[in-house]
């Protein structure tokens, strides 16, 4: 009892502070669903008077959000489906394997993790316009598919996983492509779930290098999208926050349904903030 | 012999589609990336120039504006959310687990939003009107209303304060496992002493965390030192006589709005040699351990 008493203070201090830090997510979606009269009012009202879909609609009316965010959906997908299939098997041969060139090779790939992405911007620019892939989805995907934090995370994991069980594959007359299917992609389960979800929010998220390499509006990915409307509403700040509403609700959504996966991301080693 | 070469064939096709995408998009990229910085390259051609870029770079005012925006927000940003997090993370760990659960969770969900998004809503927070949530707060004391982001004199603190005012998610979770294993031994001896909680957590547990602070002081340095959205998006790209430019902001106009990729490639080595830097520090604090 007195245990409880004594955590009531503190409950309260992390509740005030999970508000405050929660507000600007608030005042987002309440700006988004206020009409423009209650937007500009002096002072600002923190608890809405009235509430309308009257953004939203202008939004999905005059301007290509849904389409953005089926780019989206598209880029972040594709490339996430791409590395939880090659990640896995590269750090498969990494951590079981024996093969003449394996230590050179990863440690090329270990050198190179900590240059920041901004030294390969360039080249990566220079490269897809040589291959004919500047503003095109290919351009945006392929490069994404080069960075290697997936493949230490598949390493270190397959690593812990017991050898006799693929011998005993072997024994049973399984190809090595059904080992690596069979054996040890269903045990790494979970960690290809943390993989999947770090990837995807990765990339659901990327902003500069799409900036960088596509032209067209109708291939923006939603981050990119947005940017642009700042341009195009200036500070009519009921629309631009109707626009990050609706940006926001995904990743949100996969955040509830996947979270302890998001928490033990960070674990393994993707602090973003 | 034939097994042995049917072994390693497989093992290179399980390598190489990672392995080549690396080679074509990461490694000759980064050569390419440095080899870019010793030249003039500019939209047409570029030619070897050596270290003149770096000197272009030593001399230019607007340069050394982003690298010193770029360091006071690293470091100011770095110390909040290093002492936030540990703060954060020391008031949850002693209470229940589904508690834990609930507050990890709670800190933790406004960071899955892009750096754009959040940088949209800083900007409407932070506008300059009387209707911004900032210059309400103020006026709710008695103050203001400020330019904010319209004033090249507030533009930078506007920023800095957004960032600020962010509870760093990740860092109190990871906190917050390492204060769930340090040895229960110590705190014991400290209890049969009579000290106080307050004396425990400052002479105990923050020494022992020194590993995991260490890590997030390089992990968040070198996040904040690639500081991008938040400037392109709440100050349209630097703000009002490059208040708030940084060197990633720089970089990105150097090269795709004038073109100057060998200029804007040397700025990116800047940056990585900070990292590289900042890197070998942490391994050489790691090395002396902590021993409980």
């Amino acid at each position: 009892m007195s245990s409880i008493r004594a955590r009531l203070p503190v409950h309260a201090i992390l509740l005030l502070a999970g508000v405050l830090s929660l507000f600007p997510l608030y005042w987002l979606f309440l700006t988004s669903l206020s009409p423009t009269q209650y937007v500009v009012r002096v002072p600002p009202e923190i608890v809405p008077r009235e509430l309308t879909f009257g953004n939203y609609q202008r939004l999905f009316e005059t301007t290509p959000i849904v389409r953005w965010l089926g780019n989206t959906v598209v880029i972040a997908g594709v490339i996430t489906g791409f590395h939880v299939l090659f990640d896995s098997m590269a750090g498969y041969a990494f951590a079981k394997r024996r093969f003449p060139g394996k230590n050179v090779m990863f440690w090329l790939v270990l050198s190179t993790l900590t240059v920041p992405a901004q030294v390969t911007l360039i080249p990566v620019f220079f490269i897809l316009r040589t291959l004919g892939l500047l503003d095109t989805y290919p351009g945006v995907i392929i490069p994404g598919l080069a960075d290697v934090f997936g493949v230490f995370l598949m390493k270190q994991f397959i690593q812990t996983l017991p050898t006799e069980l693929e011998h005993a594959a072997r024994l049973d007359g399984a190809s090595e492509w059904q080992v690596y299917r069979h054996v040890i992609l269903p045990l790494s389960r979970p960690a290809l779930a943390v993989l999947a979800i770090f990837t995807f929010q990765r990339y659901w998220n990327a902003f500069i290098f799409p900036l960088v390499i596509l032209r067209d509006p109708a291939k923006y990915p939603v981050q990119v999208g947005l940017a642009t409307l700042q341009g195009e509403f200036n500070t009519d700040f009921g629309m631009l926050m109707t626009g990050a509403a609706v940006a926001a609700i995904p990743m949100m959504a996969v955040f509830f349904a996947f979270q302890r996966y998001f928490i033990e991301g960070i674990r393994v080693g993707g602090v973003k903030g | 012999m034939r097994a042995a070469v049917r072994r390693h064939g497989w093992s290179y096709a399980f390598v190489l589609p990672t392995f080549s995408l690396f080679v074509v998009f990461t490694l000759l990229p980064v050569v390419q990336g440095f080899a870019l910085s010793l030249q003039n390259a500019n939209v047409v051609r570029g030619e070897w120039i050596g270290l003149g870029n770096f000197a272009t770079l030593a001399a230019d005012p607007i340069f050394r504006q982003a690298l010193g925006n770029t360091v006071l927000y690293t470091t100011i940003v770095v110390a909040a959310q290093l002492t936030l997090a540990l703060v954060v993370a020391s008031l949850i760990q002693p209470l229940g687990a589904k508690s834990r659960v609930f507050y990890r969770a709670l800190f933790y969900l406004p960071l899955v939003n892009s750096a754009i998004l959040v940088a949209m809503v800083w900007r409407w927070i932070f506008n300059p009107n009387p209707y911004g949530l900032a210059n309400a707060a103020l006026g709710a004391v008695g103050l203001g209303p400020l330019l904010w982001i319209g004033s090249s004199d507030q533009a930078l603190a506007a920023v800095i304060l957004s960032a600020v005012l962010t509870i760093p998610g990740g860092g109190v979770v990871l906190y917050s496992a390492a204060i769930g294993s340090l040895p229960m031994e110590l705190y014991e001896a400290a209890d049969v002493e009579g000290a106080g909680a307050l004396r425990k957590w400052w002479y105990i547990t923050v020494p022992l965390l020194k590993p995991t602070t260490l890590y997030l002081l390089v992990i968040y340095t070198i996040l904040a030192f690639q500081v991008f959205e938040r400037v392109y998006v709440m100050t349209n790209g630097g703000g009002p006589n490059n208040a708030t430019i940084t060197i990633v902001q720089l970089i990105y106009s150097t090269a795709f709005q004038f073109g100057r990729y060998g200029l804007a490639s040397a700025m990116a080595v800047v940056l990585f040699l900070v990292a590289v830097a900042l890197a070998v520090i942490q391994f050489r604090s790691l090395r002396t351990d902590v021993e409980y």
